[in-house]
């Protein structure tokens, strides 16, 4: 597995297309904390995967005035047409080009394969990494550790 | 390791004995495919292991996805307060590939409840908290995607095969030997 930034580091800054002509960079979501979702690929064929299942929590990050973003090396029309599927209600980030390079910054990239890792990072209000997780890139890590991580935010 | 945060407790719906050397919660939702897989699987387990099993079915409903599935796990709630939790639970999965509110009345009618009254409560989200309740201890747990099993609060990472059950179930009952 990758080695990805831990907890205590700056969370680099990017700038990555939201939708095909809207991008989206991490220094616009300053005062708030921000749960980066880094994941393999749009399309697992399971009913509860990792992005419905957030979708599903949704209202529980919001409790904590998060903003949740999944991030794939999937084009912005791939994940136009996965959001709508799955009637996702938080923005998914395009990877693409240079392909992985945001995944690279946080240390998510797999090389041999060419995706993103299942990692999870919550930074805090100031920009700041507050938690990190990396998941066997087999299992759906929940939720659970995000809830934890955000309830541990300083207020 | 993901774990139960909520233990298994008087509130919650159970078959086997309180004293079984394993516990294994479902967090499931009506309408998802691959818990109508388990379902029979999950028998099959109880039929196997017989008095070393308690089974709990907790409520897990992926409601942007499966329109019905709310309102299943209600259904399944209104039919607990008259003591029929279970009789609902396997008429709906039994049901699955037609689900739909009509259809939830028309089972509740099978089971000789009142299909008004559980009309009311779907209306009147009488059960939706008790839904929640589950819902948001499975969050906290770690469930990620339906079904998620816990023996005896550990998650169970593996796939939902009777074999791979079985001999996860097996492995907990000889630990506590």
């Amino acid at each position: 597995m990758s080695n990805i930034l831990s907890a205590g580091t700056p969370a680099p800054d990017f700038a990555l297309h939201v939708t095909p002509d809207q991008m989206l960079s991490l220094k616009e979501l300053r005062s708030r904390p921000v749960i980066l979702a880094f994941y393999p690929a749009d399309w697992s064929p399971v009913c509860g995967d990792q992005m419905a299942l957030y979708n599903e929590i949704l209202p529980e990050f919001h409790r904590f005035n998060a903003e949740l973003m999944g991030i794939s090396v999937d084009g912005v029309w791939c994940h136009a047409a996965f959001s709508r599927d799955r009637k996702l209600h938080f923005p998914l980030l395009a990877d693409f080009e240079p392909k992985g390079a945001v995944s690279r910054l946080y240390g998510a990239f797999r090389d041999k394969e060419g995706i993103s890792e299942r990692a999870l990072f919550v930074i805090d209000k100031k920009g700041t990494i507050s938690w990190s997780y990396i998941s066997p890139i087999a299992v759906n890590p929940g939720a659970d550790g995000i809830l934890e991580a955000l309830k541990s935010l300083p207020k | 390791m993901a774990t139960l945060k909520v233990p298994v407790g008087p509130a919650d719906h159970s078959q086997g004995p309180a004293d079984a050397p394993v516990t294994l919660v479902e967090y499931g939702d009506y309408e998802c495919s691959h818990c109508g897989h388990v379902y029979p699987i999950v028998k099959s387990l109880q039929k196997r292991l017989g008095k070393q099993l308690r089974f709990v079915f907790r409520n897990f409903p992926l409601r942007e996805i499966h329109p019905n599935a709310e309102a299943a796990a209600e259904t399944a709630e209104f039919a607990a307060t008259h003591g029929k939790f279970w009789d609902m639970h396997d008429l709906i999965f039994e049901n699955q590939n037609s689900l739909s509110e009509q259809m939830l009345e028309e089972l509740a009618h099978r089971l000789t409840l009142d299909r008004q009254a559980l009309r009311d409560a779907l209306r009147s989200g009488t059960f939706a908290e008790r839904v929640q309740g589950d819902f948001s201890s499975g969050v906290r747990s770690g469930v990620n995607g339906t079904p998620t099993f816990f023996i005896n609060s550990q998650r169970h990472d593996g796939d939902f095969e009777l074999e791979t059950l079985l001999r996860a179930i097996q492995k907990m009952i000889h630990s506590h030997k």
